[in-house]
């Protein structure tokens, strides 16, 4: 081994393409959107050097103040909901259900296998409102409640688009922690019994202890798919209503593609990967500091 | 590290870095020289047509042309259709722009600014020009014309179509509800609370879309403060949070607080407020002529016998009048500089001379040109409103006429919480002011 890579040659011959198709389609791109943060214009009306001018923007637009509120609201609430959720699920998987789980681990995976537009679309048809009632709203016309606008209002928007991607990413997360719980050694496990741990004192002192690395990694995998949501949110709500459920990837989009102003919505970008940047060090960090107490 | 291998390392970096630098370049130069189906040096060498997949209705037309009355033309240079959805037109006509590739003819953006940009580019074909040159300037209608000059500053697009909007009305839940059509503000609300408490919802409208209800506050505006009330507002001597300007979005908003929209008028789609209408389960239905296709068609299940026109009312005090309808282009088609030779001045000849005709004879549609065919057959609707065009003295734009893409989105996408009580209607006018930022 160490004479391959000794072999300067043969370093670059293995190298050498994956980092050229690297650098063509990753690093010229983000270095080039990088450059546009200094500049004010579009393609058609021609771009001009501006300085800092779209940090100052940045930091005194409401617009993006309200986004990054709602992506951190969304990512945080997400992130706990799904890792919850999904530990939950993994913890019946291999407590309950033991040998009989790979049925309903298939059928709860199998939201992550759908299209997020047809998610949406889904959802959508179930909470509607008008032109007809979905089955949302007539289940709570049976119980004697009135229909509910959804998508009308900004909290309960939000709390359709929540349900949905807990629903939709849950099995996701269940296998990944089930894969972790399933290295717990048994010896230990047997060993706790014995011992006269049993339920919750096991799952508190063994079992999340010992499946911590991989909850940790289920969160930097969690936190940093929703800080980047954009899809689910394009399909379910378009942001709306108004702009109540629209987060810094959409305003991006809209800023660079809809507004034809790259400069500025290259700035926004650079906010979204500082923030990515930040949020994985923090908890790469913080686990750094665990791993060496435990 | 020793200095040998540092050495060693650095040579070894340095064709990387090379062959990574002539990816790049050869990446660049790939988007630099990539040239347009329709940017040979000479002009095109097909009549390339970008059409909006929404709306075929254009595409039918040059299509049925060219195989019909621009057949010569069409053997010369040969009509090629390409569909981009609404929602990422201007995007792609920013990216084609880029690149100096523009299509021969291509659907104007979603607003009207982005065409003024690439206008000001010089990427644009100026047709007031080139129609006089061509010698068929004449086959276009002054009142299109009029409002292509007012929206974009210059005569830079075919107006394939040419609609007027205004309040549609289901004659027969007027006349069962002891109604007359409305001329008036009071009239009309005075009407919606009459069927509201009849149990007949009053108006059907797209929140979703937005644009119906904003529609109302433009109109609102141009019947109390004047036919410039918007222009006021682009060149800076007005705002939307002017007093005046806020009440417009307070008298729509009020429509909504009284419930005469309907449940969940924010999901309510395009498709949805139409079939609303034409099933008989509302009133009064706010939109343009296009819509007339629909009336027209046999899936109207009220008829379209059963359809009146009004002009949206006065309002009391107001220093405009009925008499200006609003008046828009639909969706007008522009024509690449670049593109341009006698083989395309050949087509957009043929085109003035038959579109008019092929328009409303096929599709029912009025457009921005003169129907030269007598034996073209034209709907009793259709017909009664070429009637209230002819009898209108001016026309004005719509609300978002003369914002940019921003203050569009931000007027549109919140229009539904100014009916819903969810925003205020100060809060409203203060979002797209913000936009606008002037």
């Amino acid at each position: 081994m160490n004479n391959v890579f000794g072999n300067k040659r043969a370093v670059l011959v293995f190298l050498g393409p994956a980092l050229l198709i690297y650098t063509v389609i990753m690093l010229v791109p983000v270095l080039w959107s990088l450059g546009y943060t200094l500049f004010t214009g579009s393609v058609i009306t021609g771009f001009e050097f501006s300085g800092f001018d779209n940090f100052a923007k940045l930091f005194s637009d409401p617009k993006v103040g309200e986004a990054l509120l709602f992506t951190l609201k969304y990512a945080v609430i997400l992130t706990v909901g799904q890792v919850l959720v999904g530990y939950a699920l993994s913890l019946l998987y291999v407590f309950w259900l033991r040998k009989a789980s790979s049925l309903v681990r298939t059928l709860v995976f199998f939201p992550i296998v759908l299209p997020t537009v047809a998610v949406s679309l889904l959802f959508q048809k179930m909470f509607e409102v008008a032109p007809q009632n979905g089955i949302v709203n007539e289940f709570i016309n049976l119980l004697g409640m009135p229909s509910v606008d959804w998508f009308g209002s900004a909290d309960t928007a939000f709390l359709v688009l929540v349900i949905m991607d807990i629903w939709r990413s849950m099995g996701f997360y269940a296998v990944l922690l089930y894969a972790g719980l399933l290295d717990i050694p048994e010896e230990v496990m047997e060993s706790a019994r014995l011992d006269g741990a049993g339920g919750w004192t096991l799952i508190r002192r063994i079992v999340i202890p010992m499946s911590l690395p991989v909850l940790l990694s289920s969160i930097i995998f969690s936190i940093n798919g929703t800080l980047k949501v954009f899809d689910s949110v394009l399909a379910l709500t378009n942001g709306g209503p108004g702009s109540s459920t629209t987060p810094l990837t959409l305003l991006m989009f809209r800023t660079a593609f809809s507004y034809g102003d790259y400069g500025y919505g290259s700035t926004i970008a650079l906010l979204l990967t500082v923030i990515c940047l930040l949020v994985t060090v923090f908890i790469f960090r913080s686990s750094r500091r665990d791993l060496t107490k435990g | 590290m020793t200095t040998a291998r540092t050495a060693r390392l650095r040579r070894s970096l340095v064709p990387m870095v090379a062959l990574a630098g002539a990816g790049a370049l050869v990446l660049t130069g790939c988007s630099a020289g990539g040239s347009g189906s329709g940017g040979s040096g000479d002009g095109a060498s097909e009549f390339t047509y970008l059409s909006l997949t929404e709306n075929t209705a254009v595409a039918d037309i040059l299509t049925g042309l060219s195989t019909g009355a621009c057949k010569a033309e069409n053997d010369a240079l040969p009509l090629k259709v390409t569909n981009q959805p609404q929602a990422s037109i201007d995007q792609q006509l920013q990216l084609l722009a880029g690149q100096d590739a523009l299509p021969t003819l291509f659907a104007a953006g979603n607003t009207p600014q982005l065409l003024k940009d690439l206008n000001d580019s010089g990427q644009v074909l100026d047709l007031k020009s080139t129609f006089d040159d061509l010698g068929v300037s004449d086959d276009l209608l002054p009142a299109a014309t009029s409002t292509i000059d007012s929206l974009y500053g210059a005569e830079i697009a075919l107006p394939t179509e040419f609609n007027v909007e205004g309040l549609w009305y289901n004659k027969q839940i007027l006349e069962q509800n002891g109604i007359t059509p409305p001329t008036t503000w009071d009239e009309l609300t005075d009407a919606a609370a009459k069927l509201k408490s009849a149990g007949v919802q009053p108006f059907s409208a797209s929140g979703e879309q937005g644009w119906p209800l904003t529609r109302l506050v433009g109109n609102y505006l141009f019947r109390t403060i004047g036919p410039d009330a918007l222009q006021k507002v682009a060149d800076g001597d007005a705002k939307l949070t002017d007093p005046e300007y806020v009440e417009a979005a307070a008298a729509v908003a009020q429509l909504g607080a009284d419930g005469y929209f309907g449940d969940g008028v924010g999901s309510i789609d395009y498709d949805t407020s139409l079939n609303t209408f034409t099933t008989g389960k509302a009133a009064f239905l706010y939109m343009g002529s296009w819509a007339l296709s629909a009336f027209n068609a046999d899936t109207n299940e009220i008829g379209a016998e059963n359809i009146g026109f009004v002009a949206f009312p006065d309002v009391a005090g107001g220093k405009g009048s009925n008499a200006q309808l609003a008046a828009n282009v639909g969706v007008p088609i522009a024509v690449s500089k670049k593109g341009y030779n006698d083989k395309v001045g050949a087509w957009l000849t043929c085109i003035a001379d038959n579109y008019g005709a092929a328009s409303l004879g096929d599709q029912g549609v009025l457009s921005g040109f003169a129907v030269k065919d007598d034996s073209v057959e034209v709907p009793p609707l259709t017909a009664e409103l070429q009637t209230t065009i002819d009898g209108s003295s001016d026309s004005v734009l719509w609300f978002e006429a003369l914002f940019d893409a921003q203050a569009t989105t931000t007027s549109q996408t919140n229009a539904a919480q100014l009916v819903t009580g969810a925003i205020t209607p100060e809060k409203f006018m203060e979002l797209v002011q913000a936009d606008l930022g002037n």
